[in-house]
């Protein structure tokens, strides 16, 4: 098993060698590289991607591909450092018979990525790849996928998950989606159009056109359906998005505004906020049977809910006590408490998938805020600053967060928005770049 | 305060005179503030030479009233000059009693997208209840909340942002 390297260590990134035998194997001895990923800041581990051998052009086309997408995914989680290919001495043909370790060490490659594309007669494309300790001289893993070689970027992001949940014993995250909002225009005609894409900004496509003013996306955990408020016909309202049909349905029909949708764990109900003669309660509801159930009942303003990922508790926004706050409450609206006393307002509380964190929005002194904490308010930590930071949202596996950054309007309304990934600990801040400005990202699930 | 809503309605005069949209006399008037009346009077015989916006019109709205109240930072309750506004706005309502409006409710960029949805439903809430108190029916009145999506004033700056604090008519 792997195991986790738990307070500090002068040693950042640590590497151990454990001996398994695994049972049933042809025998052999396997050493375990463990990434230590508990520190606030890491020396990202030198990897050797080699492209990925193949028979033909159009194999070797994809091998090429795919470690390119590979070596990708690992550099910009800030946890493994891809070395230049140029340094590479031995060559993807011989290292597919085995590697030559010492080769591997004199440029020092702590792991080694080897694989082969092949096409197959039926058209499918079979892509194995073999992760490598090349200090213990080993295999690590070795696995082989079969797929339409249209979907060799998927193959690509599933294997750097593979790699990625060997090397630090945390799931991946790299074989998701992020839906956002588009954004263009001057800040008095932004035009918002819901889009979707991959975490790595690949597999761009706009959901809707721009003519009506969409928000606050939010991904199903558990199917591919998105939840977002629309002011189709000037009405602003939650809707549901399925991703595989492209319906859009309303969900519900109230006198007021429906708005800040959020699903629960198992993705059954959507949390939202209602307006009723402008005070907004917070309202679950059963997708089956869209019987909604109250759970606050204040005059303040309630909103931004979301759920513990085992679906007890519920995090909100709140600005009953004056100024807006973050409260927890149990699922059925009792025991409401506020969980932040810091100076400044806190905003958008999103529930870590681990459940360990809550990350929030913090205005304070002009300066924005994206930050973690745990669920009872302590241990507070600002991860990213800016003008307006806004809208946490998290990687599945609860290591990476996704926000947006907006600049100051110049005089003509002009303003960029753009999307950026952070590692928990507040190092790696990346940007995701997207064809036009980004706001509102929400991360999806490890896709099924 | 009275001088200031005085200049208000004098600007709007002035750019509903020339011609232009409702939405564009109320980012005119943001940026007009610092405007004396006296341009404003200078231009009066050219309002002259144009016909009236028709009774009942939007244009006939901002010109008599103004479209617009205003509010403090992250508050919702109406302020002295905005309940005037309400109050001549109740009085128009009565003069056309076919007219019905729509209230809605813009918050400034200085928060959260969910929290100033919320805010400006409030708001515009807020406009609708002093105009019911007033007698208007609420039948007549609709609220809708664009949070700080829709600022009326460009510009990342005190001035816009007190300006983008608003509940805006608009005559359906």
């Amino acid at each position: 098993m792997l195991r986790f390297f738990v307070g500090p260590a002068s040693r950042l990134f640590a590497l151990t060698l454990t001996l398994v035998v695994v049972a049933g194997t042809s025998g052999t001895a396997r050493a375990e590289l463990v990434v230590d990923i508990t520190r606030g800041f890491v020396q990202p581990l030198p990897i050797a991607v080699t492209d990925f051998d193949g028979s033909v052009p159009e194999e070797t086309n994809f091998g090429k591909d795919i470690a390119r997408v590979i070596a990708a995914d690992l550099e910009r989680s800030g946890l493994f450092r891809p070395i230049e290919q140029g340094a590479f001495i031995q060559d993807p043909a011989t290292l597919r018979i085995a590697p030559k370790f010492g080769d591997w060490r004199l440029i020092n490659a702590q792991a080694l990525i080897s694989g082969a594309t092949q096409l197959q007669a039926d058209g499918r494309l079979r892509v194995e790849f073999r992760l490598w300790d090349v200090f213990a001289e080993t295999q690590i893993t070795g696995l082989a996928y079969f797929t339409t070689p249209a979907n060799w970027r998927r193959v690509a992001h599933i294997i750097a998950d593979a790699i990625y949940k060997r090397l630090t014993g945390e799931e991946g995250y790299f074989d998701t989606r992020i839906v956002y909002i588009a954004e263009s225009g001057p800040q008095n005609r932004r035009v918002k159009r819901l889009s979707i894409m991959d975490q790595d900004g690949e597999n761009h496509r706009f959901l809707t056109d721009g003519s009506v003013l969409v928000l606050t996306p939010r991904f199903s955990p558990t199917t591919q359906e998105i939840t977002y408020l629309s002011y189709v016909g000037e009405s602003p309202r939650v809707f549901l998005f399925n991703l595989n049909t492209g319906q859009q349905e309303v969900l519900g029909n109230f006198p007021g505004m429906t708005f800040a949708p959020r699903f629960s764990p198992d993705g059954n109900r959507v949390i939202m906020s209602l307006a009723r003669q402008g005070n907004s309660e917070i309202y679950d509801m059963d997708l089956r049977t869209r019987k909604i159930t109250r759970l606050t009942d204040h005059s303040a303003i309630d909103t931004s809910p979301s759920y513990s990922p085992d679906g007890r508790e519920v995090v909100f926004n709140s600005d009953r006590g004056g100024t807006q706050q973050i409260y927890v409450m149990s699922s059925n609206g009792s025991n409401v408490r506020r969980i932040t006393f810091s100076a400044g307002r806190y905003a958008t509380p999103v529930w870590s998938p681990r459940g360990d964190l809550i990350a929030f929005t913090r205005i304070y002194q002009s300066e924005f805020y994206i930050g973690v904490m745990r669920p009872d308010g302590s241990g507070e930590r600002m991860l990213a600053k800016g003008f307006l930071v806004e809208g946490p949202t998290w990687a599945p596996n609860g290591r990476v967060l996704s926000f947006y950054r907006q600049t100051p309007a110049d005089a003509r309304g002009g303003v960029a928005s753009k999307l950026y990934t952070i590692d928990l600990t507040g190092f790696n801040e990346r940007e995701i770049v997207t064809p036009v400005d980004g706001s509102d990202p929400a991360w999806s699930p490890l896709i099924p | 305060m009275r001088s200031k809503l005085f200049t208000f309605i004098a600007a709007a005069f002035f750019l509903a005179a020339c011609g232009t949209s409702a939405e564009d006399s109320g980012a005119g008037t943001g940026s007009g503030t610092a405007t004396t009346t006296q341009p404003s009077t200078s231009s009066a015989p050219t309002v002259a030479a144009i016909p009236g916006p028709t009774p009942g019109s939007q244009e006939h709205l901002v010109v008599n009233v103004g479209d617009r109240v205003f509010f403090d930072f992250d508050k919702s309750d109406l302020m002295p000059a905005g309940r005037r506004t309400a109050e001549a706005l109740a009085a128009w309502m009565n003069n056309f009693p076919a007219a019905t409006i729509t209230i809605e409710g813009h918050a400034d960029e200085r928060g959260t997208r969910e929290y100033n949805l919320a805010l400006g439903e409030r708001r515009a809430n807020a406009v609708h209840d002093y105009l019911q108190a007033l007698g208007v029916q609420s039948n007549r009145l609709r609220t809708i909340s664009y949070g700080k999506e829709r600022p009326a004033v460009l510009g990342s700056n005190e001035e816009a942002w007190a300006q983008n604090r608003r509940g805006v008519f608009v005559v359906n």
